[in-house]
């Protein structure tokens, strides 16, 4: 019984390593930008508690950006909701897309898997599920750590923020540095450099004529389809 | 108003994963889901990188496109995310001291 118990520790032990391994980058490209929005939230009228209730129920970085500055422009309920809506409409493809990767776990833990993903996470998460030897608690690792870092870093925002110099240590660059790292990650084969290119291109184009973000979806969808038909050919 | 900002931020994330999880799609849906993440990166940096300013526009020669080619290299050569993050940032410190 105790080997046993023993044993489980040890297993949630690596779990744990294996998660923090996997997690630290997004933490350090969370810093930043969480200090920024806190800032930006306080400066809109938000106490550390409600930036902080914010970060933990609604955990998507442009979103609260995004609704942060309708607060201040004196924006209704309905629109702040709204628009949030549409600018996380994105991670229904990666929901979607993850789903391929997770067959028989229970529904309560997918309904935590879920509240988790964002752009980082859900991308860290992918790459590791490419290199096999990945799983949902892992994951669930990874997308509350980052959570954590996320939380913290935006309260620390409100309260300190005004503190930090702006561009200290090139922190403004890690969640560009991280992308441009995650997408090499991703690129597994012609077609994916090929889907990478095309999407790239297409929401260049679109994000110049429509104004939001839209184009992140539309351009997803667009390059995917083509790289499947490009697939099927070859 | 934060409650339903959570509502509407967790359920596109949480109905696919519950409905497509355990179910066996299509072999093209699957081909097609399986290009996604790279294509939503790509959609996330590109713009992110070489466009600024709203109404966006094209700028190719901000200190971000300079600093994203050492670190592309830094990224394919390691294949490390801390690693690249780190480099990154370094570099674009030291654009910015010079």
């Amino acid at each position: 019984m105790m080997f046993n118990t023993e044993r489980k520790f040890n297993a949630s032990c690596s779990v744990l390593a294996d998660a923090i391994r996997a997690a630290w980058p997004v933490c350090i490209a969370y810093l930043p930008i969480g200090l920024a929005f806190g800032v930006l939230a306080q400066k809109a009228g938000l106490t550390p508690f409600e930036i902080g209730l914010m970060s933990v129920l609604v955990f998507a970085g442009s979103a609260q950006f995004i609704a942060v500055s309708m607060i201040s422009s004196q924006a209704g309920v309905i629109p702040v909701i709204l628009t949030t809506f549409m600018v996380n409409l994105r991670h229904f493809l990666m929901s979607s897309s993850m789903a391929l990767y997770l067959g028989r776990i229970g529904s309560g833990k997918l309904s935590l898997l879920a509240y988790g993903i964002t752009d980082e996470s859900f991308a860290v998460n992918m790459s590791r599920f490419y290199g096999g030897n990945w799983d949902a608690d892992r994951s669930l690792g990874v997308n509350h750590i980052a959570n954590l870092a996320w939380v913290i870093s935006t309260v620390i925002g409100g309260y300190f923020g005004r503190l930090i110099p702006a561009g200290a240590f090139g922190m403004d660059y890690a969640m560009i540095a991280m992308f441009i790292s995650l997408l090499v990650l991703q690129i597994r084969g012609r077609v994916f450099l090929v889907t990478a290119i095309i999407s790239g291109g297409l929401a260049v184009m679109l994000s110049l004529i429509i104004p939001g973000n839209f184009y992140i979806v539309a351009a997803s969808i667009s390059a995917a389809v083509i790289g499947t038909l490009l697939r099927k050919r070859s | 108003m934060v409650i339903g900002m959570g509502v509407v931020t967790y359920l596109p994330r949480w109905l696919p994963l519950l409905f497509l999880s355990k179910r066996t799609l299509p072999h093209r849906i699957k081909e097609w889901l399986e290009l996604i993440p790279v294509a939503i990166l790509s959609a996330l940096l590109v713009p992110e990188l070489i466009t600024t300013g709203a109404p966006r526009h094209l700028d190719l020669l901000r200190p971000e496109v300079a600093v994203a080619v050492p670190t592309i290299l830094v990224a394919v050569k390691t294949r490390s995310l801390g690693g690249t993050v780190l480099a990154g940032m370094a570099l674009y410190w030291l654009l910015d001291l010079c």
